[in-house]
């Protein structure tokens, strides 16, 4: 870890728990958790596009299998100790598995952007058609295309009464997206970090150099799996069902322009691209003089065209900029040199 | 037998009409190294187009046939002004901004035309082979298919505008030094390619119940056929369709569609893995 780097992420989650503290006066409690959750899920695409270079059209597959594998064990157990832990497992194995087929097999970009797409396909095919009595794992009946409701919420660990719900639930959620971000600023700075990003920069490079990068970039993207399946998993809890379209396109898309709004190559801009947009979804939700998609679309390529580095990227060097502190710039969020924030 | 013979013009038809939701992207996704994940919505609006045309009056095979590329055509004509010509070369950068694109249009469509299922009916009758009844519609669809790719040779093997088009897509350096320009170039292959994908909408369009979302169930059979089928244009969409097909209508009957649909995804990622290149980029190199 450089010197100072331990300091700054301290500060970097002294700052995003004020905001966690501070939202709850100017947003209700259920929105919010959605918000986080949210901002939890751009994060896992963010470490995994941003820092390891793989564009992963499919984030939503992980997400989606967090959710069922904990809403299929809720079922099952009822305590939702056990059902919490696989909602984050299972989709990091199954991120394990994929990952190495896919980079043992040295794909790349955009044959690597296809399989993740066409894995998130199968599944939401796969689970739209999963109605009736035939589809059954334990005593969870899948559903199809209505998903599976009436599980077991998250509870206080050992008490199955004692279900955490609004207030309680957001501070669990806002609590885990504190460790989570402290926990990928320090892998970053690990030297499994450093060298993850000297994979983005020159993969060639970096295998000459001795790393099996393959490897590396399988266990990186387990790592983003298993971030978006506790994303999955807290979303479980929260809207006390799963449904089919958690692993649509809608959902992958969604998340991709969270990060490319803003800002590939940052930590920070991933989850305030989710954040802001998931309260814009919301705040348009509200009305019906324009159609939700419109914006969202709108934004995307207003964003590629214009801003091709993101929102938060931008501010922090006019930021620095304005405030004298020199800073490295450079052109394009793929060949940034600098590191998280 | 006459199963058989039922069987094979289901094969026929799947593999026709991959050909024909791939077509499109193949031409801009082969030529110009573009993915335009707009393709889903440029059919689903050659879709509507076919319909709001019927609805008008005009012949079935018109609207189908020459409205609406002509419709698509347009659109994607302003769509590479306004937005792709600034990204050629930033692949990643052009398939977000053209999912922004698709995220527009369904969002347009919905406006005016609500999200209601729309649809008009087959104009062919079905046809009786022994104990067993198929669209007459596949056999048209089947037809359209095998013109469309012999046309799409056609123009690019044999004709000045092919040759040149072809040209600028190896060099175009080279292409604008002898006096091309090249940017009008991409602008008229994008058209085509666009006009190609509102063809195939407009030709699905009797066959589905139409939706806003509909482009959504055409873009990652389109992307998948386009990408297993590699660098090649005609040769990797015949073989990828080809092979895509059959392995999805074999699984449909002896499963359900579904199953099918699953085969046909599972086929896709493991010749992926196989020849990351996709088809063409191993067998069948430099051709069309």
């Amino acid at each position: 870890m450089r010197p100072g780097e331990a300091l700054s992420i301290w500060r970097a989650m002294a700052i995003g728990a004020v905001a966690l503290i501070l939202l709850p006066f100017v947003m209700q409690y259920y929105t919010l958790t959605v918000l986080v959750i949210y901002g939890m899920l751009g994060l896992s695409l963010g470490l995994v596009w941003g820092f390891g270079g793989i564009l992963c059209f499919g984030q939503a597959a992980f997400y989606g299998l967090g959710a069922y594998s904990y809403a299929i064990a809720a079922v099952n157990i009822g305590e939702s100790s056990v059902p919490f832990i696989l909602g984050i497992v299972v989709p990091a194995l199954f991120a394990l598995v994929l990952g190495a087929m896919m980079f043992y097999g040295r794909l790349s970009d955009v044959y690597l952007g296809v399989i993740t797409l066409v894995v998130t396909l199968i599944f939401f095919k796969f689970m739209n058609a999963t109605a009736g009595s035939a589809h059954v794992i334990g005593d969870a009946r899948l559903g199809g295309f209505n998903g599976i409701p009436g599980y077991q919420t998250l509870n206080v660990p050992g008490s199955p009464d004692d279900y955490l719900y609004d207030d309680r639930l957001y501070i669990v959620c806002a609590v885990a997206l504190l460790l989570v971000y402290g926990l990928v600023r320090w892998l970053l700075a690990s030297p499994f970090g450093r060298v993850s990003v000297g994979i983005r920069e020159n993969e060639l490079r970096a295998e000459l150099l001795g790393y099996d990068v393959r490897a590396r970039k399988t266990l990186l993207f387990a790592v983003g799996g298993a971030i978006a399946g506790l994303a999955g998993t807290l979303y479980a809890s929260w809207a006390e069902i799963v449904t089919p379209g958690l692993f649509s396109l809608g959902q992958s898309a969604e998340i991709i322009i969270w990060c490319i709004v803003g800002g590939l190559g940052t930590l920070a801009g991933p989850i305030f691209g989710a954040v802001a947009l998931g309260y814009l979804k919301f705040l348009l939700g509200q009305q019906s003089m324009v159609d939700n998609s419109i914006v969202l679309g709108l934004i995307l390529v207003l964003v590629v065209l214009l801003l091709p580095r993101g929102i938060v990227p931008t501010i922090r060097d006019l930021f620095f900029r304005t405030f004298g502190r020199r800073r490295r710039r450079s052109r394009r969020p793929a060949r940034r040199q600098d590191n998280a924030s | 037998m006459d199963l058989a013979a039922v069987i094979l013009v289901e094969i026929l038809y799947a593999v026709a009409s991959l050909v024909l939701i791939g077509a499109g992207l193949a031409v801009v996704f082969g030529m110009m190294r573009v993915i335009n994940l707009a393709h889903g919505e440029f059919m689903m609006m050659g879709g509507y187009a076919t319909i709001v045309a019927v609805n008008l009056g005009i012949n079935v095979y018109v609207a189908m046939i020459i409205v609406a590329p002509i419709v698509v055509g347009l659109i994607g004509l302003v769509v590479e002004r306004l937005v792709i010509r600034h990204l050629y070369g930033r692949l990643v950068d052009t398939m977000l901004a053209t999912w922004g694109l698709s995220l527009l249009f369904i969002g347009l469509v919905t406006m005016i035309f609500g999200n209601t299922t729309t649809g008009i009916s087959t104009p062919i009758s079905g046809l009786t082979i022994g104990a067993y009844q198929i669209n007459g519609y596949n056999f048209f669809i089947i037809v359209v298919a095998v013109i469309l790719l012999l046309a799409v040779f056609a123009v690019l093997r044999w004709t000045r505008v092919g040759l040149v088009a072809r040209g600028t897509m190896q060099r175009s350096d080279i292409a604008s030094a002898i006096g091309h320009n090249t940017s009008r170039i991409y602008m008229v292959t994008f058209v085509a390619g666009s006009a190609l994908a509102g063809l195939a909408g407009g030709i699905l369009a009797p066959l589905v119940g139409l939706v806003p979302s509909s482009g959504g169930a055409y873009i990652a059979k389109a992307f998948i056929t386009v990408i297993v089928g590699g660098p090649s244009i005609i040769a990797g969409l015949m073989s990828s369709a080809g092979l895509l097909g059959v392995v999805a209508q074999i699984f449909t009957f002896a499963a359900t569609p579904v199953v099918g649909e699953v085969a046909l995804l599972i086929a896709a990622v493991i010749l992926l893995r196989l020849l990351p290149q996709g088809i063409t980029g191993r067998f069948l190199k430099g051709r069309l």
